[in-house]
């Protein structure tokens, strides 16, 4: 059987772009599945379940990446993540 | 951005004696003020809001490695420092290890790219695992310096 592999493109439309706080909290909510689950800028390609790795990808607003989840559980991931970039992160608060 | 446009070198600190969390974060704002970074005047402002930050979620973001910060009116440049703790500091870390290694920093609020790409360059170099361990085990400010010009040159 194939991988269950489903990917998205996403927007980071939340003005203060995926700082601290919501690099944590995309990765606390990916950690929640079992697929791996991935986010590629232009040429790099990051774990979405580590918030030093989120952050490496020093994502401003209105940068568009790829989402990618690959698993059991692919089409969840990418249907709950993709709603968490998309909602701007409302827990974000400062940080 | 480069360690050398954000990292105020003077206010380094290697040998932390705090071994709590405010406590470390005022050792680290304290040593901002007293090279000039800060002013005295922000100084308990800017401690309670990096606290307030913490209380979203510590920044301890494990391997013994915290990034507290927070977003500041007081400054026009994203002003950070590095200290170590030889003893550790307990920082309710996501692995529950103690904190070693400081990355703090402070930006004005009205420029949230200058940040991301602080916590950009900071997360990369963090990664690599020489890097950490390099300023893990560094006895001065001095080596802490050159690792990092190590780091921006590369």
């Amino acid at each position: 059987m194939s991988e269950n592999k489903h990917s998205v493109t996403v927007t980071v439309c939340n003005p203060q772009g995926l700082h601290m706080r919501p690099a944590y909290l995309f990765a606390e909510a990916a950690a929640k599945f079992s697929s791996q689950i991935e986010l590629v800028k232009d040429d790099l390609r990051i774990d979405g379940k580590s918030v030093l790795s989120i952050l490496t990808l020093g994502a401003t607003q209105g940068t568009q990446m790829a989402l990618e989840a690959t698993g059991p559980d692919a089409v969840d991931a990418v249907k709950v993540l993709a709603e968490l970039v998309a909602s701007g992160f409302p827990r974000e608060s400062d940080g | 951005m480069k360690f050398r446009n954000f990292v105020k070198t003077e206010a380094i600190k290697v040998g932390l004696v705090s071994t709590e969390k405010e406590a470390v974060v005022r050792e680290l704002i304290e040593n901002l003020v007293a090279t000039g970074q800060l002013q005295e005047a922000e100084k308990e402002n800017i401690i309670q809001a990096i606290m307030k930050r913490e209380e979203l979620g510590s920044t301890g973001i494990g391997r013994g490695i915290a990034v507290p910060h927070t977003k500041h009116a007081s400054v026009s440049e994203p002003t950070g420092t590095v200290g170590v703790s030889h003893t550790g500091v307990e920082f309710q870390s996501l692995d529950g290890e103690k904190v070693h290694l400081f990355f703090l920093l402070i930006s004005p609020p009205d420029r949230p790219g200058d940040h991301l790409r602080a916590l950009e360059n900071i997360s990369k170099q963090l990664q690599d695992d020489m890097f950490c361990r390099f300023l893990k085990q560094s006895k001065t400010a001095e080596d802490i310096q050159q690792v990092l010009e190590e780091a921006d040159n590369a």
